[in-house]
């Protein structure tokens, strides 16, 4: 039973109108991918660049997280409505590894 | 009901991978895994950055002499492009679109696969130099991070092949669909793991 479905058969217009919404979702996905692909190329061609370690750290970190927001949002549908609570889970597990990579870096070697 | 039932595009339900009580149980199990799974990375990023190039006296590693940025470049290129191949997939498992699908998820095999080459080239490389795995403490965090990475790889690897092969006869089915998307989801993380792997690794290892 846990298998089961009702069976809707879409009208013309509505197969139509979700094909198309399907294809311009889609090129939104494509030009995440290219804010992506910009990013990593900025973050290789900083340190290339051998800038200060101080400058260059806190940029390409926040490259990455925004990057891996970009990810989950979009190419992991998490902007998609019926998402609370995978984002519950995944933030709560963010939450929790950023406590411990926090304490880790704090108690070996600040003391 | 048959699980088995055939759908056309037109029959076709919008979010397949959600419409039955297994694949709604399936979806938010996954995304409860996922969650367990940031955690286990944290922990080893963590372990990572603690003993970043520390170890017994007279090392002479250091991530500045070890790493070598063309080759983490061409790797992240690799399996960001890997992740949009799998977006198409499942662009065309919404549009009943079996054939595409599976192509699409051939791709990503096969970029997933070149990822892997080049991940045991690199570690082949530092045991060559004797940067091995007991050779110090950095060592044993740099390859249990990386290395762990790279088992997800293969379990994504293997995960998909099976899927690809085992339903190609099949075709769609509200049976399969959750265990596409899934798999999908999976290879997705991979690569959110990647990201940070190659900025707080590679990048910030290389800039000191």
């Amino acid at each position: 039973m846990s298998h089961d479905a009702q069976v809707y058969v879409k009208s013309e217009t509505e197969f139509n109108y979700i094909k198309q919404k399907r294809r311009k979702d889609m090129r939104g996905q494509i030009t995440t991918f290219a804010i992506m692909i910009f990013f990593t190329l900025i973050a290789f061609t900083a340190v290339a660049a051998d800038f200060s370690k101080y400058l260059i750290a806190p940029v390409i970190l926040l490259l990455a997280v925004v990057q891996v927001i970009l990810q989950l949002f979009y190419f992991m549908h998490m902007s998609e409505k019926n998402h609370n609570v995978p984002m519950y889970f995944l933030f709560v597990g963010a939450f929790f590894g950023f406590i411990t990579i926090l304490t880790f870096l704090t108690i070996i070697w600040w003391g | 009901m048959d699980l088995n039932k055939k759908y056309t595009p037109q029959t076709w339900p919008d979010h397949p991978e959600q419409v039955t009580m297994e694949g709604k149980n399936k979806f938010l199990g996954f995304w409860l895994f996922l969650g367990g799974e940031t955690v286990l990375f944290a922990s080893l990023f963590a372990t990572y950055l603690a003993l970043k190039n520390k170890g017994p006296s007279g090392m002479e590693f250091s991530t500045q002499t070890l790493f070598e940025l063309p080759l983490v470049f061409i790797m992240t290129m690799i399996l960001l492009t890997s992740s949009l191949t799998s977006v198409y997939a499942m662009y065309h498992m919404k549009n009943h679109n079996f054939k595409g699908m599976q192509l699409w998820l051939g791709i990503t095999v096969v970029l997933g696969l070149a990822f892997l080459a080049l991940e045991i080239y690199e570690f082949n490389h530092y045991v060559h130099l004797g940067f091995n795995y007991s050779q110090s403490a950095f060592s044993s965090a740099f390859f249990t991070l990386v290395g762990t990475h790279g088992i997800h790889v293969v379990v994504g690897l293997v995960w998909i092949i099976l899927l690809i092969v085992r339903n190609a006869k099949r075709g769609f089915s509200l049976y399969n669909a959750p265990k596409y998307y899934t798999a999908s989801l999976y290879w997705h993380f991979i690569d959110v793991v990647w990201v940070f792997i190659f900025t707080v690794v590679y990048l910030m290892g290389v800039v000191g």
